[in-house]
């Protein structure tokens, strides 16, 4: 058995390890590309932006739960990103550790305000 | 003719645990150019995410928030903070899709994967110059 084994079956390295969020990272990004597009083709078809066109937009159900998931997305997305910065930069644990308490904590209050943005609308 | 050969090739420094002196005479290849600016720019937008929602929030909220988001964003130095966003998520946007093409073993030879991330950047920084164009009012 390796000294590394934490636990009796996880292993903190080796094959698969981040195979999860690896995944997760790309297909956050597809729906974030597939929401670029929406806004994209929606410009393309209005043509100018005022605040009717643009608050009547987002005031639509499906729009709303678009807008939302990509949102979602986008900060699970950085934070598999984030991750890997501190877990390539950062050394010692506790400063890690720390950093990555805070990341998540700032992601989950972005996530709270842009569901307060979307549901004002 | 070897000989010559032999010194051309030991004469080429070889790094291992590169450190911060070091780092600055490296000269990293396109790709790896592309790569750690696809790092930079989505430190930078995550970073900058309350300031993004803010005036998302401000564009949304109301006839009368969006005024004040039509003020904020005339001010040529927030012009300038969004332009440099702007150029944020193109350029991630642009090298994430190289990413996932990657993935997907297109265009993983050598000579094709240096084109690409040219290629990669310099649709980044295009795109970026029509939008600030269009941001500081020139078409």
């Amino acid at each position: 058995m390796p000294i590394y084994q934490i636990g009796p079956k996880r292993l903190v390295v080796g094959a698969h390890y981040g195979l999860k969020e690896w995944i997760i990272q790309r297909i956050t990004a597809i729906v974030m590309v597939v929401f670029t597009v929406v806004l994209l083709v929606d410009y393309c078809i209005t043509g100018s932006a005022t605040y009717e066109g643009w608050a009547g937009l987002f005031s639509n159900q499906f729009m709303k739960l678009l807008t939302l998931v990509t949102f979602i997305s986008l900060f699970y997305h950085a934070w598999i990103g984030i991750r890997d910065i501190w877990m390539d930069y950062i050394k010692p644990v506790s400063i890690r550790l720390t950093l990555q308490v805070f990341s998540v904590l700032y992601l989950v209050a972005c996530a709270a305000y842009a569901v307060q943005i979307l549901w004002k609308v | 003719m070897v000989d010559a050969n032999q010194e051309v090739k030991s004469a080429k420094p070889v790094y291992r645990n590169i450190g911060l002196a070091q780092l600055v005479k490296y000269r990293l290849p396109w790709a790896g150019k592309v790569s750690i600016l696809h790092r930079i720019s989505g430190a930078v937008l995550f970073l900058m995410l309350p300031f993004i929602l803010y005036i998302f929030d401000q564009s949304l909220a109301s006839e009368l928030s969006y005024q004040n988001f039509q003020s904020i964003t005339s001010n040529v130095l927030v012009k300038i903070i969004c332009l440099g966003l702007i150029w944020c998520f193109l350029h991630h946007f642009c090298a994430g899709i190289r990413y996932l093409l990657l993935d997907l073993e297109i265009g993983v030879e050598k000579h094709e994967a240096n084109r690409s991330a040219i290629v990669v950047f310099c649709i980044g920084v295009a795109l970026t110059a029509v939008v600030g164009l269009k941001l500081f009012g020139l078409y």
